[in-house]
This record gives structure tokens, sequence and C-alpha cells, in this order.
């Protein structure tokens, strides 16, 4: 089980998105966990990923407070009481 | 024809809509406060309002809202696996993913749920049936000149113009920068370049097929085998749908740089443009706002300014951010002015200072 926590920023386009508290899904990758996530909350994953599975540019994930390594595919191994968390880079304007 | 009472303000902070009162006209609603939203329109067969939002990090959305209704997400349109899009000029082919939604049109009366997108890096993406998915038209993602595009201000090429022919809707042209104006007359199937007259000198070959810049593309509905561009190098007008442009540009005047133009619902030789200084200094010309108008197929021009600040301006209008309904027209800029004219431009009100940089206006 992973716990993955969202940055507020979500909230806009998800407003019942657990992002502070945690979303606890199943997974063995970063890439499951977040295929458990768009099944919870259909669209999402757009959000955080191309189509081709590839993490957005400005995008970043940490993995028990590790960024991913594998931006391509999120092959990054999730093990039991993961934190994952989910947060974009800084932007101007 | 009644005035129209209703305009979208597609800002780099949100989508506006200001609706005419006795008073004047006033902000009626406000949609995606704070999210920069690219373009935006009304489909005037059904009264939904479509809107291309560019979320920054999180992408290039697509909503909708039914008439009256709220706003709600459609799927993104997306590349299929795979697809290559040239880059900047010189740098080779880069993964194709959706950057921009530039542009959103729709079909004819007779083509319920027909709606296309104009997209950064280049692909036309069409939905056939309401509600049905989007998908890219492989006919111009595939055309033979797709390696001679090339992006604009932006890294890759777009579509920002998509007409369809109120004849026949299987006639369909679409202008992308960089690349040029393009035609398909069998629905999409297969495309053919119209970018004969056109010059595009920021290329060692001005006269090349295709690599050229239409900033942007009208087509003129009293006449439809008339269209107008406004082209990175002047002002241009076909009187037989592309297949030859004749610049009818005027330096003197400053009509030859510019994004937006508009063309009369009921003269196709009345066209509308928003001069720029020039490619190398996008503000309005002499820090002074005018509109020219061509009421002689763009032989002459006239300046028109009453209403409009003559000192002081940096405007600039970008492509989409000019419309025309009957004699009402209206333009914003990228300094939050928003300005309308009821008598085809001869004097204007200004309907705002304190807008967010404007990307598109459009009657709705």
């Amino acid at each position: 089980m992973a716990r993955v926590r969202f940055t507020t920023h979500l909230l806009r386009y998800f407003p019942s998105l657990p992002a502070r508290e945690g979303l606890v899904v199943e997974g063995r990758t970063a890439a499951e966990v977040l295929d458990a996530v768009e099944a919870a909350f259909p669209g999402i994953d757009d959000y955080i990923r191309e189509p081709s599975g590839r993490l957005r540019h400005h995008v970043n994930v940490f993995v028990d407070g590790e960024l991913v390594r594998d931006l391509a595919t999120l092959g990054d191994p999730v093990g039991p009481d993961t934190e994952v968390f989910v947060i974009q880079a800084l932007s101007g304007g | 024809m009644a005035r129209p009472d209703r305009l979208l303000l597609a800002t780099r902070k949100g989508l506006i809509e200001l609706r005419r009162g006795a008073g004047g006209w006033v902000v009626d609603r406000v949609d995606f406060p704070g999210l920069a939203v690219e373009y935006a329109a009304r489909d005037p067969r059904d009264g939904s309002t479509w809107a291309a939002i560019d979320t920054g990090h999180w992408g290039a959305k697509l909503r909708m809202a039914p008439a009256g209704g709220d706003f709600v997400e459609l799927p993104a349109p997306a590349f299929p696996e795979g697809s290559k899009t040239p880059g900047p000029p010189g740098r080779g082919q880069q993964e194709a993913k959706l950057e921009h939604i530039w542009t959103i049109a729709f079909g004819s009366e007779a083509q319920p749920g027909r709606v296309y997108l104009g997209t950064n890096p280049g692909g036309l993406f069409v939905r056939t049936e309401p509600d049905g998915p989007f998908a890219l038209n492989r006919g111009l993602w595939d055309h033979d000149t797709r390696e001679a595009w090339f992006g604009g201000g932006r890294d890759t090429p777009g579509i920002h113009s998509v007409l369809v022919d109120p004849r026949d809707d299987e006639a369909v042209t679409v202008g992308i920068s960089c690349g040029g104006v393009f035609h398909s007359g069998d629905g999409g199937a297969t495309w053919e370049t119209r970018n004969k007259g056109q010059s595009a000198p920021f290329l060692p070959d001005p006269s090349v097929d295709a690599g050229h810049d239409p900033h942007h593309v009208v087509q003129a509905p009293s006449d439809p085998d008339v269209l107008w561009q406004q082209n990175h190098s002047g002002v241009f007008r076909s009187r037989d749908r592309g297949r030859l442009w004749e610049e009818v540009s005027s330096p003197d005047q400053g009509v030859y740089f510019g994004f937006p133009v508009a063309v009369s619902e009921t003269d196709a030789d009345t066209a509308w443009v928003v001069p720029a200084v020039a490619d190398e200094q996008r503000n309005a010309v002499g820090q002074a706002i005018k509109v020219a108008r061509t009421e002689d197929g763009g032989a002459t021009w006239t300046l028109l300014t009453e209403g409009l600040p003559q000192a002081g301006a940096w405007d600039l209008v970008y492509r989409h951010a000019l419309d025309l309904r009957g004699e009402t027209l209206a333009f914003g800029s990228t300094t939050g002015n928003v300005y309308l004219s009821d008598d085809g431009g001869e004097a204007w009100q200004c309907l705002g200072n304190h807008f967010p940089p404007v990307y598109a206006v459009r009657f709705a």
C-alpha cells in the first residue's frame, strides 16, 4: 500500500482529492500507483503524465522522499508503507 | 440585424463574458479565474461554450459548458503513440504531444457535433459525433510537406485558423504558423497547399510551397471564394479560395504587420486589420491604436481612430482578439484594453482598461 499525497494546486481541478492526508492505493511501481490514482479520480492522470506514460515535464513525483528516476515509464519500485508525493515545479507570471 | 449582446474574452487570467446592458457592457460571468484561457467560442448550433485552457504544468485542457450550464472537462486530444513533429528550424524531429489548443471551430448546421481543434504541434483534431472522441486528422498530419513546417514564436508549428466553407462543409481550409494555408475539398481526407503569392522572407526561398506564416486567415461569408489573411509578411487577399494570394498591404499607412483580420459578413471586399509596427517591434504603430479598414478589396485603406488612444499606447492585438458580428467589431489587447464599435469601426468605445492580457475575443 502506498499513501499518495498531492500538491494542493490539484484541488482546483479535483476538489475532493485528499491532497494533504493522502490517498491509499495499491501498486508495486510508481506507475501502478498512478494507475490506481486515476481509477479513483478519473481524468487526473492527464494532469500528471503525458499520454505516452512519461511524467509531464514540470511535474515531480517523489517516492519516500526521492525523485523518481524513470521519467519515461515511472517503473520505480514502491514498497509497502511507501509515501508518494505528487507536486509541480514552481512557475512565474 | 440585431447587434450582438454577448462577448467572450479569453484571457491569460480567465474567461470573461461581457453582456450588453442598458447602461453599457458589464461583466456577466467569469470562469477559470487565474487560469490561462487560450481560446474560447460559443457554438452557434447549440449555444455551448468551448474553452481551451492552459493549466501550465498540468497540460492543455478542453472544457465545454452546455448552454447556460457549468463547464465540464472533456478528454484532451492526444497524439498517437510514437508521433513525431518538427521542432524549431533545423532542430530535427521531436515527440509530438499536445502543447496548446490554439483554436476551436464548429462544423455546419448539417454536421451536428462536428468540432475542429487546431493545436500545437500542428495537429488538426476532429470530432464528428456529439459526445464522440476527437481524432487526429491523418491526411494533414501525414502531409508530405510537414517536414517543412516549423514553429513561429513557439517551438512547434500550430494550427490557428480553421474555415468551413458555408456552401460545402466538406471544403475546409486551415492556416498554420509556420506551414501556410492548406485546403481539403474532401472533408479532410486529402490536403493541398494554398500558398502561391505569399512571401516568406524569413526563409532562403521566400516562395516555398510550405513554410509560410499566415498569422490569421478568414473567409468571406458573402463570397466564400474570397479569403483574407494577415501574414507575417503583409496583408493578403485571395479571390479563388487561396489558389493565388495577392498582397494588399499599405506600408506607408502602417498596414503590413499584425495578427488579426476580420472580413465583413455582407461584403467580401470589406475587411479590417489592427496593424503593429513590425516583426521586430510588436506594438501599436506610433504608440497609437489604429484599426485599418478597406472597402475595396485592399486597394485602399482607411485608418480608424475615433475613440481609440492616440498616444502612449503599447497595445498589441493577437490573431484571435478581433471579432465582428454585423456592423459591430470588438478587439482586446495584450495590455488588457478592450474596445468595441457598433458602426463598422468608425467610432469606438472602451469596455475596460484593466483586463488581463487578451488572447481571444469572440461574440457569442
